[in-house]
């Protein structure tokens, strides 16, 4: 029953019989109810509310007038970021004049497009320590992790048969190593601790000479949290095992050199780091050289891995990105560290029982992902709707499923129910966090209000301790 | 002009441009990111660099100017916490 938790409405309560094993007939039927036909049918109950009382509540918890003309703020850089006003200009003139197809080889309007694709691989394989030849521009991180553990797993596929991943890692990774299994792989996912980080001592059990690949995302798409990408890095290849790591939210945030790291294979995307949407770029080392089998059949551009015209207008734009996430990491760092806490800061000291998922310490500051406890998460999404907030990955918000990292992170059921992440980044402004802590203080307090768990919790009743049943 | 007015004076034209920015979180950015580089700057004496900063910043102030159109020719309604106040005060 507790997975209903976070969702009871507050009708269907009306229909669950409450027992409360010790303190059963010290239990009076909370004063504030909102709803006319709501009751616990516990021995106390209360007569019903008056319709004017009633309305009078209805009043204090309506929200209908406080509509606010205007565009939502934008607190969901994890989804994607806005693309940087220098990234456009930078792109801009390869969207009209200098139209040429990067791989015509015959005239001068290949050359041109050719040298700005080439000056941006270099921007590219720069922000990650990386040699330009070793860079590959593709669609986007889903690709390059499609590429990547695929193209490993399959062209190893005669001798080594075994690839590692985590339960956290994002859903195209998970579902590749899917697919993976249904050609006969084995995979193995990792679990992690309640911090979000993996074990490496399981890790290196895990590994068998029949490993070919372990991937491991750098930082956390929902929790924020960042793996020990250089340990990782050590151990992989001290026991000569690939490793690539899923770095879309990372590259550009926090300072990664693959080689210092020991990274073999890296996916990078375009739009999480103020670059367009539709570009990115898999690092493939080349010493000691990583084989793959590509996905993708054709003209053989980028070295044979990704066939198809490299849109030169999006790689100038990520180009451009890199090198100004370069040049700004520090700067951004800075301002990204100080909202991050401003407004955690305020969220805390204004409300009890908020929960922070994932490892305080090993995290981009960034993302925040915080659960609000008897509050359901949903409801304060739409209460708050002038912030543009999301309960987890965008992927997988259009379901009501709580997600499955914070599952995976042993997160209660009730408390992924009632997760947020706040993203922040290089545009977001410190009127803006304080207007998001702001009000969502203020729902969270009208919420919990309005919620009968809520006022158990006040009366000191220990909801774990309640069996709920269905009539 | 000496190099002093000259910093002062491109100083003054970034931000008055940045200003003109339609949307608010850019707008903001560029603000922030004058001010900041400039203080960054403030105790750079070597004048080879501070000629390759001021080609920088009038490079910059260009793509601004640039962009200022764009944002102009593309612009989207405003954020709820630009809103005027009488807005606000109506919502409530």
């Amino acid at each position: 029953m507790f997975q209903l938790f976070g969702r009871i409405h507050n009708n269907v309560l009306a229909s669950y019989v409450l027992k409360i094993n010790q303190r059963a007939p010290t239990v009076s039927a909370p004063s504030c109810f909102v709803l006319p036909n709501n009751r616990f049918n516990s021995t106390e109950a209360e007569p019903a509310l008056t319709s004017e009382d009633f309305r009078k509540k209805q009043i204090r918890f309506n929200i209908k007038a406080e509509h606010v003309e205007g565009r939502p703020l934008y607190l969901d850089v994890q989804a994607t970021s806005p693309m940087d006003p220098r990234v456009l200009d930078a792109m801009l003139p390869y969207m009209t004049n200098y139209y040429g197809n990067p791989h015509s080889r015959t005239h001068a309007y290949g050359w041109e497009s050719e040298k700005a694709v080439e000056t941006a691989r270099e921007q590219v394989a720069k922000l990650i320590g990386a040699e330009p030849k070793e860079i590959i521009f593709t669609s986007g991180a889903t690709e390059c992790n499609n590429i990547s553990i695929k193209g490993v797993a399959r062209f190893y596929a005669s001798k080594k048969k075994h690839v590692i991943t985590t339960q956290t890692e994002h859903k195209c990774v998970l579902d590749s190593c899917r697919a993976l299994e249904n050609e006969g792989f084995k995979v193995t996912y990792l679990p992690v601790k309640s911090n979000g980080i993996i074990d490496m001592k399981q890790l290196e059990e895990t590994i068998t000479p029949e490993t070919s690949l372990v991937s491991i995302m750098t930082v956390n798409n929902e929790i924020g949290v960042k793996q020990p990408i250089a340990d990782i890095g050590a151990l992989c290849r001290s026991r000569k095992v690939f490793f690539h790591t899923d770095a879309a939210q990372a590259v550009g945030k926090i300072p990664i050199d693959v080689n210092k790291m020991n990274i073999d294979l890296m996916s990078i995307s375009g739009h999480k780091i103020y670059g367009p949407k539709g570009i990115g770029a898999l690092y493939v080392r080349r010493r000691p050289r990583v084989r793959l089998e590509p996905l993708q059949s054709g003209g053989g551009q980028e070295r044979g891995l990704r066939s198809g015209t490299v849109p030169a207008p999006l790689v100038v734009g990520f180009g451009a990105a890199c090198d100004l996430a370069l040049k700004e990491m520090d700067y951004d760092k800075k301002w990204i560290d100080f909202l991050s806490k401003r407004l955690y800061d305020r969220i805390t000291q204004a409300l009890p029982h908020v929960i922070r998922n994932g490892d305080p310490e090993q995290t981009y500051s960034g993302c925040l992902n915080l659960s609000f406890a008897y509050v359901e998460g949903e409801s304060l999404l739409m209460a708050l709707k002038d912030v543009a907030l999301s309960s987890g990955s965008a992927c997988t918000s259009a379901s009501l499923e709580p997600s499955y990292v914070l599952r995976a992170i042993g997160t209660d059921e009730d408390l992924a129910h009632s997760s947020i992440r706040f993203g922040i980044g290089r545009f977001t402004t410190i009127q803006e966090v304080d207007y998001t802590a702001d009000k969502c203080i203020k729902h969270v307090e009208r919420l919990r209000e309005m919620s009968p768990l809520w006022e158990m919790v006040q009366e000191g009743i220990d909801l774990k301790n309640i069996q709920w049943s269905q009539h | 002009m000496s190099t002093r007015r000259q910093v002062i004076t491109i100083y003054r034209l970034l931000l008055r441009e940045a200003e003109k920015i339609p949307a608010y979180n850019f707008r903001m950015y560029a603000g922030r990111k004058i001010r900041d580089t400039f203080r960054e700057n403030k105790s750079i004496n070597d004048f080879a660099v501070i000629d390759q900063k001021l080609a920088e910043a009038k490079q910059n102030l260009e793509l601004i100017r640039r962009q200022v159109i764009i944002g102009h020719l593309y612009s989207a309604e405003k954020l709820v916490i630009e809103q005027p106040k009488k807005a606000l005060r109506r919502s409530k």
